[in-house]
């Protein structure tokens, strides 16, 4: 019965926020042009040579799809610290941890969403030739922005509320990513190339035990960051 | 939002500066017993000195940051400012000897392998963890509520302290598909007891340190109720 309750504030809270989100439209749209320009850019410091941009595929739409998406992740407190509805959102009945995945779903939404973008632009952009594993390629991408998403949506709670929060989120942020970062792009690059030296799958138990790991870690922690 | 907040205990300096000399002393003398009881090495030569601050500064690191951990967790359990502020005196001091660590072992990179900075897993292990705590620190520095500022540095250094051995991990995995992590070669016995003689000297530094910087921000954080309640008009 209260776990019925819970997955009710979970989706009342998810579905929030993608409202505000798709009224307003312009929050989405600047941070998928951001990721793009970001693509862009990267083609200017590590092109033309066709062969080079392929080698540097995986790092340059990794690193864009984070640029751009710490943007995503104090906005979505933001909306609602500026109209004082976080501490109405605090005052009412049922676990914080709810309030927590509900925003969790929303910017995995987001995110994804942005990622599917950038991906399609950078696939362009590099000249990568889509291998035929595809489908793990997905898993990786979709892997990767869990633990991206997660890792965001819990620093930002902090940084959002914070002086700064425009530099705190990304140095909180950056450093605790570096494993998430590592596994992605690593395991783009060996799919992309055909995984001959087998190592993707090594990557992929990484990126999904650090996903787990630290969704039940923020998961404990959000209560007590929430509540000062 | 500063409801639950006590006033914290103003600790008593008493036999610290004793301490602190003698630590400084012990330090010294360790230092010099390391110099001269050590040979120079076969491929090394005198530049195997250098390991006798660096390594334990390593440890250290690793040390003040298991503190920091603790204190976090216990800050978060029971609510003890002062838990907060010694895990952050802790991870201040940490923050120093990791950057310690980085540049001695830069110092001795340049001569042995010819280059400041190589991408190996212990060197990229130690800079992200360096990163991860000016982060820390940072958070510190933004915010003011104190029991805001505790939960959520508490909870960043416990996430923190989480991700030290996945980064360690990664990194290897990362370095090894290029090249072999550098390892510690089997060293005679004199080396090692000059390495842990050093390190039980530094320990006692960074005990002082850290209770220093303990008292410090004890002082600050009474003065700060003092005025509160001053400007209430309590008789606290």
């Amino acid at each position: 019965m209260a776990f019925r309750d819970d997955v009710r504030r979970i989706r009342a809270i998810a579905w929030k926020d993608l409202t505000t989100e798709r009224r307003s439209k312009a929050g989405f749209n600047s941070v998928v042009a951001l990721g793009v320009t970001i693509l862009v850019l990267f083609g200017f410091a590590l092109g033309p040579d066709a062969q080079a941009l392929r080698d540097a595929a995986a790092g340059a739409i990794w690193l864009s799809a984070l640029f751009a998406g710490v943007l995503a992740f104090n906005r979505s407190y933001q909306v609602e610290i500026e109209s004082g509805a976080l501490d109405q959102l605090l005052q009412y009945p049922g676990s914080r941890w709810a309030i927590y995945v509900g925003k969790l779903i929303a910017n995995a939404l987001f995110v994804g969403l942005m990622l599917l973008i950038v991906v399609a632009v950078g696939i362009a952009l590099f000249q990568v030739k889509i291998p035929t594993a595809w489908p793990s390629l997905i898993g990786v991408f979709a892997l990767g922005a869990v633990g991206l998403v997660v890792l965001g949506t819990f620093y930002a709670a902090m940084a959002s509320r914070s002086r700064a929060r425009e530099v705190l989120l990304p140095l909180l942020l950056f450093p605790m990513l570096v494993p998430v970062l590592l596994a992605a792009i690593s395991a783009t690059k060996a799919l992309l190339v055909g995984d001959i030296m087998h190592e993707s799958g090594a990557w992929i138990k990484l990126l999904a035990a650090y996903d787990l790991i630290f969704l039940v870690a923020t998961l404990w922690a959000f209560e007590y960051v929430i509540e000062v | 939002m500063t409801d639950d907040v006590h006033s914290v205990q103003v600790p008593r300096s008493g036999g610290w500066t004793t301490f602190g000399v003698v630590s400084i002393a012990a330090l010294i003398a360790t230092q010099v017993f390391a110099f001269i009881s050590s040979p120079p090495d076969v491929n090394m030569g005198q530049l195997e000195k250098i390991l006798y601050v660096h390594v334990p500064a390593a440890w250290v690191m690793f040390l003040c940051f298991a503190i920091v951990l603790v204190y976090s967790l216990r800050f978060l359990w029971k609510g003890r400012e002062e838990d907060d502020l010694l895990a952050a005196a802790a991870a201040e001091v940490g923050a120093i000897f990791n950057g310690l660590t980085l540049l001695l072992g830069m110092i001795w990179g340049k001569p042995a392998w010819g280059v400041w900075w190589v991408w190996d897993a212990r060197l990229t292990s130690t800079l992200v963890l360096f990163l991860v705590f000016v982060g820390y620190l940072a958070l510190r520095a933004f915010v003011e509520d104190p029991q805001r500022r505790g939960q959520w540095s508490a909870a960043v250094g416990i996430l923190g302290a989480l991700n030290v051995p996945i980064v360690w991990e990664s990194v290897t995995w990362w370095r090894t598909l290029h090249q072999m992590p550098s390892t510690m070669q089997d060293m005679a016995k004199i080396y090692w007891v000059g390495m842990f003689a050093n390190f039980g000297a530094m320990v006692l530094v960074m005990v002082y340190f850290i209770r220093r910087r303990y008292e410090a921000a004890a002082i600050e954080r009474a003065a700060e109720h003092a005025a509160q309640a001053a400007a209430l008009g309590g008789d606290e």
